[in-house]
């Protein structure tokens, strides 16, 4: 404890307990929407209107606005509810068990728009709707994880061995990450290289880059938004019985 | 450029709006249900205090 100063701790405690949460972040959702508003008008501005049309793929090419930042959030949020699950099996921190589990629609969600968005750009582009490539499938398994970490949670009744069991299944899942990450390298595919992320430079011009960034980081606050108000139903759930709940509900009455 | 040639999208328009569209519901949607859920949840707690 040395290293970390001492108002991080505090805040670290303050933030895992549940009425905290719940109240804190109540506050700071308004600016969060105020944010999240700016950066997605400014991308799509940028995005479908000033940026200019590929030389090779026409105006198909701005599905990539969307395309590309959901299929990166579907990989971040995996990585968020496996790391909170983790947290949540080892020190039994409750918010870190409702994090995990309200990412889990979030990120299904996320890989959904991916894959059906490849398909919508894949079929003017590639001539198809649909490869069984390593990337395409890799994405595909990942959807099948959310949706079975969603439906294993709603199976079981006691949601704190729930918790623990969908923890045990997305830890086990990561393996996966990489493998879609590498994918486009490790295999032949259809599926065209990573064009932001390659080391040296990236191969896209900065009047198409900044927007996709831009709409990278609004997907990231969309992210957020829609946690908070997952993981508040989930908190208000599982604490139904605790004092804040009750005191809560008896304030709401009058 | 005129806003049916932004609509066009080059002739791509079906695959561009279809992507947004649907990236829209699906976004709008994550939102919307947890509101409801947390009203169904206020609902439901003072119903049964009342009892």
């Amino acid at each position: 404890m040395f290293l970390i100063p001492d108002i991080v701790v505090r805040f670290y405690h303050r933030m895992a307990s549940p009425p905290h949460y719940y109240a804190f972040t109540q506050k700071i959702m308004p600016w969060l929407v105020v944010i999240f508003v700016l950066l997605t008008a400014a991308g799509l501005y940028g995005g479908l209107y000033l940026a200019p049309a590929d030389y090779q793929q026409g105006d198909s090419y701005r599905i990539i606005y969307i395309h590309v930042p959901s299929a990166w959030m579907s990989l971040f949020i995996y990585m968020v509810m496996a790391i909170t699950g983790a947290i949540g099996l080892v020190w039994r921190i409750k918010l870190a068990e409702v994090i995990s589990i309200s990412s889990a629609p979030i990120g299904a969600s996320f890989t959904f728009i991916a894959l059906v968005t490849g398909s919508l750009w894949g079929k003017p582009m590639w001539g198809t709707w649909w490869v069984w490539d390593a990337r395409l499938t890799s994405e595909l398994i990942l959807l099948f994880l959310y949706l079975g970490v969603i439906g294993l949670y709603g199976a079981i009744d006691d949601k704190k061995i729930a918790s623990k069991s969908v923890a045990i299944l997305a830890i086990v899942g990561v393996v996966n990450i990489p493998i879609i990450h590498y994918s486009v390298e490790w295999w032949n595919t259809l599926h065209q290289g990573p064009t932001v992320t390659k080391m040296d430079k990236p191969s896209i011009h900065v009047s198409m880059l900044i927007p996709l960034l831009l709409m990278a980081l609004s997907f990231k606050f969309y992210y957020l938004i829609a946690l908070i108000q997952r993981s508040r139903v989930e908190l208000l759930n599982r604490e139904r019985h605790s004092q804040w709940v009750k005191t809560m509900l008896s304030e709401q009455q009058q | 450029m005129s806003f049916s040639e932004f609509l066009a999208m080059g002739g791509y328009g079906f695959y561009v709006w279809t992507s947004y569209g649907l990236t829209l519901v699906v976004l709008l949607l994550n939102i919307i249900i947890p509101v409801v859920q947390r009203k169904q949840f206020f609902r439901q707690s003072l119903k049964q205090k009342r009892k």
